[in-house]
């Protein structure tokens, strides 16, 4: 970890505004993925800007029924709150089948969204990685891949997000609200948050530098069965294979984003009109693209099966 | 803004910048100069020489450093100490010597909730954290009904203390160490 | 004291102390944090600079050149001692790949430099400074490749049950071709990682010529040895304290990387200096179980009678490495005129293959006991049933070699009846329990009981205490109880009149922790130094050593009973002894033996499997405490399940290392995948074990449990997998089409 300064500003606005004016910066909240990332020196910023001082920390009903969601929430504290365990049910389930305990405790909504990739040759500084070291070519491709994308990667990275609330948020619409170092706002469909990596895996998200996340918006509750259904070898505490986020009515209609399989949480909405049909139906258009390696071809299997899990468990 | 240095520029060298913080350890303020880069598990292990809480991967991954910090369980070795400025600290040596131990302490000897003893002060302050938790109705993965209000199960302890790997394979005793620690206080 | 012939009456017998399931006496140092581990003694070096080690980044080849010179003047760095500097380091007890020094670099993560600095951070951070240039050179890294041209393995070749390269008996070949019934499967088991939770840790002090290393390891004479070796000094410049040591699994035998970097560190620097390896460091830096490809033949007649068997392993390792001894446990677990066993070794580049928990039969039994479900069901007959028709109670290779105590068959009945097995349906897939696809499975369990020579020192104080020094080792297996125990019984005092100091180079050289032999081991050695001081005490005190009984406190004869204190009144006490284990404890078989009973769940989408239920029976001798041996035989479950459903290495058979080396990637049981566990000892002793008539549980638990859920597995899903561990991903392309 190289050493760093440190500030700990009070406003959304300072904050993004000293990550611009300052080189190598980068914002820190919960810590839990980019202080493990700099004792590897993956990353190694000079200074960080502590953005906990900055409240950001409500969930509040938005004017047309949904809710807006402070960036500085944490895991456990929005897996708890109310409206989300009544109404948002997938994504209460699929913040408490992530991490620990411990960690959704520091987590926050923001840096969930941001959290990188697990591939272990990104964290192995020794190997080739063009996500880590852009140009120095793929270890993952002819490597070890169990756990790495079927869909959507390239010849340059076949790198998998590792969240699971992301995943959910993606099946509901959900809205990236940010703000830059000059004080402008914008929002980020959750859709077009998430990059594909094709030949500039280094950048995981749309964010521009500087660029800081405010709160995350969810528009007005989806009728149906929330399910986050996690798909994982050991019963805890792991990574996903396989996710499936899905808000489904009993005759099967309705939508779902799967997570374990893509650079991005990967949701292809013009197959969702095939899930009164089963999943079969579905996953073939999904997954039509997909290249496997024979690593993780499994995944393929995996996904369509752990849909029709989900549709079955919505008939009930 | 808190404890917080402004600093003209980003750390151009490789010298350590200096913060000072002060925080609550087990009830007893701590002043510390450090250096920015030093984890809250380094903090109290190496500068405090708390060494109750144990570093087992300093990655997240085993829950070997869990201490309760302002009310909640978290991974000291994935959190900056200046990050702290005035929180409440509790380690393992915070709930109870060997001469006074805590109940859930007293119940993991009682039912060898241990074997080397290196994730227990983990898997204790854990423990303590957990049944708070449950108390406090935050749900959990095994949590059927995620609008009831969740009981304290078997089930639930096991998924919540997920987070703290016991290599020795002390699982099931610790569960039954809670259980009884749960059973006590109901 | 020599062990040399069956152990008789004894005042160990009194179980007043023994026996009984007490709270470890350390229980309260654990649970509150103050018990010392390596890295954690301030006390001791107040002052240490903290070294942080580098790993090659290249898996086979040398080093041109290491350029340090930015990490020198980096803020706060005091040293840097690179592989080049020094030359090559000899190697200690049973290391197969160089620690450190000299240009060769013989597998990935190999220490390669260690800085030092006033903190951890500037360490850490200087370490990135240093700049390596290699010359890789092409490795073989792939055992299935490697395996085809793998060499016959010599006799005697390695840890367990007795490594005999190939051995036959009868005509394997012949008999199996006239078996009515036979079965022919090949199956793989899994590069494994011990993954103890505290790294690998040494503090290292240097007093002139003499070094002292606070250190984590399981075995303190080795260690002292290997390092007054390595270091070149005589043993006693050398001292080794490790009272606390947070696990170890067959990982901290002998010397690792960490002591010898900070020895090497401290003395380059003049500070006392403290080295961890890193988590990401360690799977490759280390040692770990190797991988095995497995053939297990056997015929049999059509009542299940075993007529020809027949266990062959191919393992690989690093030139000079053993092989994973996998077939041992067939030449003693059932009967059967024709047999053959045989080992193969392939020479790879991957990190050191080394033991871990129960090695031999931790992948021999998760092979050997699938093949006998696979076999009974052949058969037609209750896999319970058809091991108990081939149990032995003499060595099936050694006719004239009767096994000291064998309740196998009792283990075997008792667990079909504790787990209510007469309700498993025999035919697989049949049974549905909401989402899930209900199975049970079962193994028999078998470890050798080795037996170590071990000493102790004992003191009786003048307040009446009793002080027991052993080299001795508590890694988790709970010997600072069962010695504080042994003593107590022997002296006829209470359990808290007993101070047990452990791990200390200074003290009597015990057994060690390894092999499961230390519980017996030790505390016969602490049992042979307390008859040495009962002697002296009796002596003193005017009684004749063989009437005197040492009760409650006192030594009593005939009418007279005195305070054992007094016996101290002038002046300490003391006695030193070792037991001594020579041929005749190989005058039988001692060996232990369980049963294993599993229940699992599949999820009938998604193929995940989950265990339910759990029940072991345990046949060990004597149990010095029955909670903490319980402890030893659950924790052996959750490793051996590990094994069986998630734990493995993944190699990267291109660049010759394992990829997934932290505990985020390399999976083992959490809490939520194990459930509630039931353990029974059988209430036996056996008198060819030692004064203690107790034998080892530590690596039993582990035996055969991997085999248990494969085969609960199968039953469940009628899908059988013999590539481990087994995950979702070999289940899902034939699971049954969810309903």
């Amino acid at each position: 970890m190289k050493s760093f300064t440190y500030e700990r500003p009070s406003t959304p606005a300072e904050a993004a505004a000293a990550v611009g004016r300052t080189p190598e910066a980068k914002f820190i909240a919960g810590g839990t993925n980019l202080l493990d990332l700099m004792k590897l020196q993956i990353e190694t910023p000079r200074h960080l800007v502590d953005v906990n001082g900055l409240g950001l920390d409500t969930v509040e009903p938005t004017d047309d029924g949904g809710l807006r969601i402070g960036a500085l929430v944490r895991n456990t504290d929005l897996a708890a709150h109310p409206r989300v365990r009544k109404d948002y049910g997938v994504l209460a389930r699929a913040l408490l089948a992530g991490a620990s305990g411990q960690l959704r405790n520091k987590a926050t909504t923001a840096g969930n969204l941001l959290q990188r990739t697990r591939c272990p040759y990104f964290y192995d500084t020794a190997q080739a990685c063009n996500k880590r070291q852009p140009g120095s070519g793929c270890s993952a491709l002819d490597g070890v891949s169990r756990q790495l994308a079927v869909i959507g990667g390239s010849d340059a990275c076949i790198a998998t997000h590792p969240g699971d609330m992301a995943v959910a948020m993606r099946v509901l619409d959900a809205t990236v609200e940010t703000v830059d170092g000059v004080g402008a706002a914008r929002t980020i469909p959750i859709a077009e948050f998430h990059r594909l990596p094709g030949d500039d895996p280094a950048r995981d998200t749309n964010l521009q530098p500087g660029e800081l996340i405010t709160a995350v918006t969810l528009p007005k509750p989806v009728a149906g069965t929330h399910i986050y259904r996690k798909v994982r070898d050991r019963a805890s505490y792991a990574y996903a294979l396989v996710s499936v986020a899905a808000i489904l009515s009993k005759d099967g209609s309705g939508h779902v984003a799967f997570g374990g399989v893509a650079h991005k949480p990967w949701r292809v909405e013009a197959a969702e009109a095939d899930l009164p049909k089963g999943a079969k139906a579905v996953t073939q258009q999904v997954f039509a693209d997909a290249k496997p390696t024979h690593e993780n071809a499994y995944k393929l299997t995996l996904a369509e099966r752990t849909l029709g899990a989900a549709l079955n468990q919505a008939r009930v | 803004m808190v404890g917080a240095i402004a600093p003209a520029a980003a750390a151009r060298t490789d010298e350590p910048v200096l913060v000072k913080v002060t925080f609550t350890v087990n009830g007893q303020r701590r002043d510390l100069e450090l250096d920015t880069r030093t984890s809250l598990l380094d903090a109290t292990r190496e500068h405090l020489h708390l060494t109750g809480s144990k570093k087992g991967c300093d990655h997240g991954q085993c829950g070997a450093c869990t201490m309760i910090v302002d009310g909640r369980r978290i991974n000291a070795c994935l959190t900056l100490a200046i990050m702290h400025q005035g929180a409440e600290i509790t380690t393992i040596e915070g709930l109870g010597g060997p001469d006074n131990l805590h109940p859930m302490q007293a119940a993991f000897v009682k039912h060898d909730g241990y074997q080397c003893g290196y994730c227990t002060p983990g898997q204790i302050c854990s423990g303590v954290a957990v049944l708070e938790e449950i108390k406090a109705g935050i749900p959990s993965h095994v949590t059927a009904n995620l609008e009831a209000t969740p009981q304290i199960t078997e089930a639930e302890i096991r998924e919540r203390m997920s987070g703290n790997i016991c290599r020795c394979g002390a699982y099931s005793n610790i569960v039954e160490a809670m259980t009884e620690v749960a059973g006590a206080r109901a | 004291m020599k062990f040399d012939t069956a152990a008789g009456p004894n005042p160990i017998d009194r179980l007043k102390v023994v026996g009984k399931p007490t709270d470890r006496i350390d229980g309260k140092f654990k649970t509150t944090g103050t018990a010392p581990y390596a890295y954690e003694r301030h006390d001791v070096a107040p002052d240490a600079a903290y070294g942080y080690v580098l790993g090659s980044s290249i898996a086979k080849g040398r080093v041109r050149s290491i350029d340090t010179a930015l990490a020198r003047q980096a803020p706060g760095v005091i040293g840097v001692v690179t592989t080049l500097d020094t030359p090559r380091i000899e190697r200690g007890v049973m290391n197969v790949a160089y620690l450190f020094g000299g240009d060769v670099i013989q597998h990935y993560h190999q220490a390669i430099a260690v800085v030092v600095a006033e903190t951890f951070e500037q360490a850490r951070a200087a370490s990135f400074l240093v700049k390596v240039d290699y010359a890789p050179e092409d490795g073989k890294f792939d055992l299935a490749t490697e395996a085809k041209t793998a060499e016959p393995v010599p006799a005697d070749s390695g840890e367990g049950s007795g490594g005999n390269g190939e051995e036959r008996i009868g005509d394997f070949e012949g008999a199996f071709a006239q078996a009515p019934v036979t079965l022919d499967a090949t199956y793989r088991t899994a590069d494994e990682s011990h993954a103890m939770m505290e790294p690998h840790a040494t503090v290292a002090a240097w007093a002139g010529d003499r070094v002292t290393l606070w250190t984590s390891n399981q075995m303190i004479g080795w260690g002292h040895g290997s390092l007054a070796k390595m270091l070149d000094l005589p043993k006693e410049k050398v001292r080794l304290d490790a009272p606390y040591v947070g696990g170890g699994f067959g990982g901290k035998l002998f010397v690792r990387a960490d002591a010898v970097l900070a020895a090497l560190a401290a003395k380059a620097t003049g500070r006392p200096v403290k080295v961890a390896l890193t988590r990401p460091l360690i799977a490759n830096n280390t040692t770990h179980r190797p991988a095995t490809i497995q053939r297990v033949r056997i015929g049999a007649t059509q009542d299940g009678t075993i007529t020809a068997i027949a266990h062959e392993s191919t393992s690989g390792n690093l030139p000079d490495g053993g092989p994973e001894t996998a077939v041992n446990q067939t030449k003693y677990l059932y009967a059967g005129q024709n047999r053959l066993t045989a080992m193969k070794l392939a020479r790879l580049d991957l990190p050191e293959g080394n033991a871990m928990r129960a090695p031999g039969e931790a992948p021999g039994l998760a092979v050997l006991e699938v093949a006998m479900d696979e076999m009974a069901e052949k058969l037609g007959l209750d896999p319970v049933a058809f091991r108990i028709r081939n149990d032995t109670q003499v060595v099936p290779t050694e006719p004239d070699l009767r096994f000291s105590h064998r309740d196998l068959v009792g283990c075997l009945k008792l667990g079909a009846e504790k787990f209510g097995w007469a309700k498993r349906n025999p035919k697989p897939g049949q049974v549905r329990d909401g989402q899930w696809l209900v199975g049970l499975g079962m193994a028999a369990a078998f470890r050798d009981n080795m037996v170590m020579k071990s000493g102790a020192r004992v003191r009786l104080g003048g307040d009446g205490t009793v002080t027991v020094e052993t080299d001795m080792t508590d890694i988790g297996t709970g010997s600072y109880t069962i010695i504080a125990q042994t003593a107590a019984e022997m002296m006829g005092v209470p359990l808290e009149k007993v101070v047990v100091r452990l791990g200390d180079s200074d003290f009597p050289v015990s057994s060690g922790s390894g092999g499961q032999f230390g519980a017996n081991s030790s505390t016969a050695g602490v049992y042979a130094a307390c008859v040495k001081l009962r002697e002296s005490i009796a002596q003193k005190l005017g009684f004749n050593a063989t009437d005197a009984v040492f009760e409650d406190g006192e030594v009593r004869a005939g009418n007279r009973a005195i305070p054992l204190a007094q016996a101290a009144s002038d002046g300490e006490l003391v006695a030193e002894d070792s037991i001594e284990f020579g041929k005749f404890s190989k005058t039988q078989q001692v060996s232990t033996f369980g049963a294993h009973f599993v229940e699992v769940g599949v999820d009938v989408d998604t193929a995940e499997v989950r265990v339910r239920r759990m029940l072991a029976v345990c046949a060990a001798g004597r149990i010095l405490n029955p909670k903490s041996a319980r402890s030893q035989v659950i924790g052996g479950m959750v490793m051996g399940t590990g094994a069986a459903l998630m734990e493995e290495l993944a190699v990267d058979t291109k660049r010759g290392f394992f990829a997934n080396h932290d505990l985020a990637g390399y999976e083992v049981p959490v809490h939520a995948d194990i459930p509630h566990q039931e353990v029974i000892f059988l209430d036996e002793t056996d008198p060819m074990s030692s004064p203690m008539k107790a034998k080892g549980v530590g690596e039993l638990g582990i035996s055969g449990i991997a085999a248990a859920v494969a085969n609960a597995v199968y039953n469940a899903t009628g899908i059988r997998v013999r590539e481990y561990p087994i995950t979702l991903d070999k289940l899902i392309d034939r699971m049954p089409d969810a309903a």
